[in-house]
């Protein structure tokens, strides 16, 4: 991709706000496109956004170009946040299935009887090449987390900007669950033993806050000290405790268990029949997490699933966010245009991919959205970003420009061109 | 390039006639075997093809005459402002000129697109149907690598609600596999999504069979220690096993049709069903769909092609189809693939989003399938995807063009282009009619006609179709 290093804005632009008269690789102007700040400001239809030192420095009405400022043309074009994945195991995993170590599952170990003391920030993985593929279709952050555990507690994930270095932006982000069929079939047989050891796991968690857990004291919880002190920061309201579940009574359930634990911050996984209860999960402030292609029954408590379950929970007051993937997180644009298609708003769905999951998560102070201060993860789509025809064209991740260059990208260029005089593995694009 | 001996089905699908030389009885009393009788002591043992024949029937439909529309036509055509006319079950006119039958209702296109029903070259509904449970999980005989013997038509279950979600995507025909466990998986079927209370209702009528065959990882995972194989490299060595017993079983029965025709006293081969569905492939009736992920692989089995004189229909996945595309064009090998689908394991690894476009530039024949009950909802965008992907790399195609991938070549890969896939005139009217364009993430498929009838309609949501399981279950009839 071409970086559109330009010179125009030293010599044709008179920029009011020029600090400098030279251009600094730490300031850009994204000039001219139309900006989705998912603030108050709304949608400008033809702003400048500008960016210095990693943040983003202000967003103006109008086309300018500061002096100081390299200059990114966005004429025609739109620019949002950066998206963020709203429930991946990005940085966990390489290949899934038969291809070695893969660190979003578990499997028994003592530290743990329950898996929440589970800590993926261990796990991650900065040269994934599913971060460059991901990144660079305009999914600058990913919350990330464990898939598949034998334990009732998936355990605790993380927050992580799609960078080569450093990814890590939240460690113990959340603590994630499942009280869903297949959860309970794994959870002594039924919900009447799920339901029971889960809320004797929050119990003890609160019981563990004040006492000694070191190893010359006794204690003699169900859970594991380890556990005790992962789950403490849950019932405290520290970390958002993620909670997949469908049906329509478990998630009855989860609002009741929301009073019983009155800090408890609770966000629903999944949600099929979520549309059902939406009044009452936003009287609860719970926000659900959607994949809102998801419309069949493929199990006796998803019978309820339906494109329309996103639009119909924004209509209700639910916050709700889009993105339950891994590989193809980047296709949560698409999620999203599909769940515009079935009934969501375009600022409901624009907000599901960016500031709603900030919030969910407690990030949305660094990003989710464009104001200045913000972190400068900002993204020139070539269109509309849930059209599935348009691309990412420019990415920025705190305020450097990333290369638009992935693996995939690498073997498309090797292939394009089959007639070679040597093997293709002398083809180096 | 093609062999003398090839089937020709990927111009023309097998023929009624055929079909009906075929399914002659022993007991037939016509006078060309009452002569061969004359001069055999044997009755003359003829296998019946078709012993579970489609008892389709289309849905009454009204001549429709849809007007001011952008029409795709699926081989390469697009035309604003057009008009198309469907009566009696088949596309009777498109364009200006157009005789319009004294009766008809018209429906104003303005705004909107149509294009031919979507076919999906892969999918599992019916035989791994919604809900999933081990109870209706039939889509894969997981006991032997080899099971050219089951059929995909006898595990499918006409109320998996997927059916009537497909049709709400478009989709108006589509081939059931059975899984990729085994070398040979058994005959694929594919179908009509018209579903009613038997598969023999759905049965696409006079759609040669398939069968299923896979490369690569999943059957060495799955008989790797259930007596192999274990590797890829005894997974080649099945196959030619496989083929060399086939050959023989054919031989056995071109002797025995020699030897009567002879008027010899010739006793028929015994029959055995796993061979019957390979020499059906080696006859040239049976079209081969072999899913395969890897680009090595997929040259190796076109050389098993070559060695064994069959034609493999085409490659499913494909994942690296672009590493040799210009082979599979040589070959006459489709490829049914994603649009950008990859690394849920390693064979997966080297997926990339321009894999169809590349593949279609290539000169070969480009299909995009879902293999998903969510994707084949949605396969218009999965075109879409794949070729604005392939345009952004410089590979200029159209969207009349790109439409090919999910009608007109699916359709050849099935050999049904002659009835299908199209918007043609005396193709069946097979039709969908989207609220916007369809390489838009918006557009919905509004109206969808099989053989002319009304099969759905998202503006009247109580005539939705429903399945038995969703009947008085939570959304029964809700927007799906």
């Amino acid at each position: 991709m071409k970086r559109l290093l330009t010179m125009f804005t030293l010599v044709g632009v008179v920029g009011v706000l020029g600090l400098s008269t030279s251009v600094l690789a730490s300031q850009f102007a994204i000039v001219g496109g139309k900006v989705h700040t998912l603030t108050g400001q709304g949608t400008l239809a033809e702003a400048t956004v500008l960016i210095k030192d990693g943040k983003v420095e202000q967003i103006i009405a109008g086309s300018t170009s500061p002096r100081g400022y390299e200059r990114i043309d966005a004429a025609g074009k739109v620019v949002t946040p950066g998206f963020i994945g709203a429930y991946t195991a990005l940085g966990l995993v390489e290949v899934g299935f038969s291809a070695g170590q893969v660190d979003a599952s578990t499997t028994n170990h003592p530290v743990t009887t329950i898996g929440a003391a589970v800590d993926v920030s261990y796990g991650i993985n900065a040269d994934s090449t599913l971060i460059p593929i991901t990144r660079m279709e305009g999914f600058t952050t990913a919350v990330t987390g464990i898939e598949s555990s034998d334990y009732l507690f998936k355990g605790q994930g993380a927050v992580i900007q799609l960078m080569d270095n450093d990814p890590l932006l939240k460690a113990r982000a959340f603590m994630a669950l499942s009280v869903n069929n297949a959860s309970a079939s794994d959870t002594g047989g039924t919900r009447g033993t799920l339901w029971v050891a889960l809320k004797q796991a929050l119990s003890e968690a609160e019981y563990a806050i004040d006492t000694d857990l070191s190893p010359t004291q006794p204690w003699y919880g169900m859970i594991s000290r380890a556990d005790a002190k992962a789950l403490g920061h849950v019932v405290q309201g520290h970390q958002p405790l993620l909670i997949k579940a469908d049906r329509k009574a478990d998630l009855l359930h989860i609002i009741a268990l929301k009073e019983a634990f009155s800090n408890l911050n609770v966000a629903i996984i999944s949600g099929s029949d979520a549309w059902r209860v939406a009044d009452q999960l936003a009287a609860a402030n719970i926000p659900v997490i959607v994949n809102p292609e998801y419309n069949l029954p493929g199990a006796f408590d998803t019978l309820g699933a339906t494109l329309a379950n996103a639009g119909r929970l924004d209509k209700a007051g639910v916050k709700v966010a889009i993105g339950i993937e891994t590989h193809n997180i980047r296709l949560a644009t698409q999620h999203a245009g599909n769940a515009v298609a079935n009934g969501m708003s375009y600022d409901a769905a624009l907000a599901s991919l960016t500031k709603n999951v900030a919030e969910i998560f407690g990030i949305d102070q660094q990003v989710g959205s464009l104001a200045p201060g913000m972190r400068a993860d900002v993204v020139v789509w070539s269109g509309d970003p849930l059209e599935v025809t348009e691309a990412a064209e420019h990415v920025f991740i705190a305020g450097e420009p990333i290369k638009m260059q992935s693996r995939q990208t690498l073997l498309r260029d090797r292939y394009l061109n089959l007639k070679q005089d040597k093997p293709m593995v002398y083809t180096r694009p | 390039m093609y062999n003398k001996n090839k089937p020709t089905w990927m111009l023309a699908a097998i023929s009624t006639a055929m079909l009906s030389t075929l399914t002659l009885s022993a007991c037939s009393d016509d006078s060309a075997d009452a002569k061969a009788k004359s001069t055999a002591t044997s009755e003359h043992v003829v296998i019946n093809a078709d012993p579970f024949p489609s008892t389709y029937e289309p849905i009454p439909a009204v001549a429709t005459l849809i007007t001011n529309a952008t029409i795709i036509d699926g081989i390469g055509g697009l035309n604003t402002d057009s008009q198309i006319l469907l009566q009696d079950g088949k596309i009777v006119g498109i364009g200006a000129d157009i005789s319009l039958p004294t009766k008809y209702i018209e429906i104003d296109g303005t705004g909107k697109f149509v294009t031919p029903g979507i076919i999906d070259t892969h999918s599992h509904l019916g035989v791994y149907p919604s809900p999933d449970t081990r109870s209706h999980a039939d889509g894969n005989e997981m006991t032997s690598p080899v099971t050219a013997q089951v059929w995909a038509e006898h595990s499918v279950w006409p109320q998996d609600p997927g059916f009537q979600r497909a049709l709400a995507g478009g989709v108006t025909s589509l081939q059931i596999l059975p899984g990729s466990a085994n070398l040979f998986g058994g005959r694929s079927v594919v179908l009509k999504n018209l579903p009613d209370r038997s598969v023999q209702d759905m049965k696409f009528p006079n759609a040669p069979y398939g069968i299923k065959m896979a490369c690569g990882e999943n059957p060495k995972r799955v008989y790797g220690k259930k007596g192999g194989p274990s590797t890829r490299m005894a997974n080649v060595a099945g196959y030619r096993k496989a083929w060399i017993g086939a050959a023989e079983y054919k031989a056995k029965w071109d002797q025995y049709e020699a030897d009567f025709a002879a008027g010899k006293d010739t006793k028929a081969p015994k029959r055995d069903l796993n061979n019957e569905t390979l020499k059906g492939v080696l006859d040239g009736d049976i079209i081969v769909h072999m899913h395969c992920y890897r680009a090595d692989e997929m040259v190796v089995m076109m050389d098993v092609m070559q060695e064994f004189d069959y034609q493999i229909g085409s490659f499913h996945h494909a994942v690296e189809g672009y590493k040799i595309a210009d082979k599979l064009a040589q070959n006459n090998v489709c490829a049914s693939m994603w649009a950008d689908w990859w690394g849920f394991k390693l064979e997966a690894y080297d997926g990339i989003r321009e894999n169809v476009a590349m593949v279609h530039q290539a000169g070969a024949c480009a299909v995009v399938h879902s293999d998903s009950d969510i994707g084949i909802q949605r396969l218009n965008q999965e075109a879409a995807k794949a070729w604005s992907d392939g345009r952004r790399a410089g590979i200029d195609i159209s969207k009349a063009d790109a439409w090919q991938w999910l009608t007109a070549n699916a359709a050849k890969s099935l050999g049904i282009f002659d009835q299908t896939g199209s918007l043609e005139v005396g193709k069946n009217a097979d039709v969908v009619l989207w609220s916007a364009d369809p390489f838009s993430t918006y557009a919905q498929a509004e109206k969808v006609f099989i053989d002319g009838g009304l099969a759905f309609d998202r503006t009247e949501p109580d005539t939705w179709p429903v399945s038995d399981f969703e009947l008085g279950q939570i959304g029964e009839g809700d927007h799906k």
